[in-house]
């Protein structure tokens, strides 16, 4: 690895400011993912949001199965492992148990939506005072490129070699609008890290998730439509392009819930 | 002149800084890293936007903005 401060191109020069870093709370281990993965994107996010909120400190990760199941080498923070889906329901106990913390799970598509669609429905529905950073890059990465939930109709897997079928397999479920129909639900929005205005808006949706659950407000979640070029057998850029022409009109991007507003009101009242 | 840093060993040769620059000055340098991962390089005048390091989904790159208003070099 590259030491950072014995690299003289890293000093910034007469009249020069450095205006993108690396943020603390980002590890600077170099991770496993492959090429074009976005994970690297996500985790790079919510760090940035973290420092930016002060929350570093009290922040705990609920980390989850999948690719991601190593996120806990990436930030720097305190983490609990909670495979299979299971995220949700381990950190209702940790923010119970500790309301003073900031507890955040982040969780692959095959972990949340299939494996542990339960826990998290429930926990969302109960109104649990966590975040939830979802990934849904339409398949279960780290396994091989199985169908996930939200694989799309037609789409080949390892295990739809035809192509996903409604009548048999199912559709794409969308989580954005499920756990926007949930009165637990402070604020759900749907993102995408295909192009950097994308990534900008995604950035702002995990400032409000988390000030959502500063405020004590309830469920927060935010779905990030993520690029899995291995398993989709696309290089990073067609990646890319698979999210805009193919994901986005299945899975719009959006806030489907949002009740910062009216729980302000309501207080006013009570 | 603002301008971009590669920290070549976190590299990966995705190329997806390269489709996110604005002014297309990223292209690939024909060189490989220890990982084996072709690095990239830029060639013409940066804006110091931050698209790529925005892109990069490595935290590769940093970028540094020229706030004289481009006189100097
Ligand atoms: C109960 C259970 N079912 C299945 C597995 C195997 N498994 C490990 S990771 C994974 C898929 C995770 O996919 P996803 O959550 O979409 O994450 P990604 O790798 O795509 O980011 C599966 C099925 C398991 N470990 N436990
Ligand atoms: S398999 Fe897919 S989700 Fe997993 S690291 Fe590779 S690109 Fe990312
Ligand atoms: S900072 Fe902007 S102009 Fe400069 S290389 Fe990056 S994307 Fe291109
Ligand atoms: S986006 Fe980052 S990892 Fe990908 S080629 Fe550019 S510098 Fe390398
Ligand atoms: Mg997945």
């Amino acid at each position: 690895m590259q030491d950072a401060t014995s690299d003289e191109r890293l000093r910034p020069g007469a009249g020069e400011e450095l205006v993108f870093d690396a943020t603390p709370t980002l590890a600077h281990k170099p991770t496993h993912y492959c090429p074009g993965c976005h994970h690297g994107i996500a985790h790079r996010l919510v760090s940035e949001v973290l420092d930016e909120l002060g929350l570093a400190e009290r922040a705990i990760l609920v980390a989850s199965v999948g690719c991601s199941a190593f996120s806990y080498d990436y930030f720097n923070v305190d983490a609990v492992e909670s495979p299979h889906g299971r995220a949700c329901a381990v950190a209702t106990g940790i923010r119970r148990a500790r309301p003073e913390s900031i507890v955040f799970t982040y969780q692959g598509d095959g972990d949340m939506a299939a494996i542990g669609l339960a826990e998290s429905v429930h926990a969302a529905n109960r109104g649990e005072n966590i975040t939830a950073v979802f990934i849904n890059n339409t398949v279960y990465g780290m396994t091989g490129g199985q169908m996930a939930p939200t694989t799309l109709l037609g789409q080949k897997t390892t295990t739809t070699p035809l192509g996903r079928h409604l009548l048999g397999e199912g559709g794409p479920i969308h989580m954005s609008e499920i756990m926007g129909g949930l009165a637990g639900v402070a604020y759900a929005e749907r993102c995408a890290l295909d192009s950097v205005k994308h990534i900008r808006q995604a950035k702002k949706a995990l400032r409000t998730a988390f000030s959502c659950q500063m405020q004590g407000l309830g469920f927060s979640f935010v779905e990030l439509l993520a690029g899995c070029p291995t398993n989709w057998h696309l290089d990073p850029l067609k990646a890319n392009r698979r999210i805009s022409e193919e994901m986005i009109p299945v899975f719009p991007l959006g806030v489907f819930r949002d009740v910062r507003e009216e729980r302000k009101q309501s207080e006013v009242q009570a | 002149m603002s301008r971009i840093v590669f920290l070549e060993e976190r590299c990966k040769g995705c190329r997806l800084c390269m489709e996110a620059c604005p002014a297309q000055i990223i292209r690939p340098a024909g060189r490989f890293n220890r990982q084996g991962y072709e690095v990239m390089e830029t060639e013409g005048r940066c804006t110091g936007c931050a698209s790529c390091a925005l892109m990069c989904p490595d935290t590769a790159i940093r970028v540094f903005r020229d706030k004289s208003g481009g006189k100097t070099a």
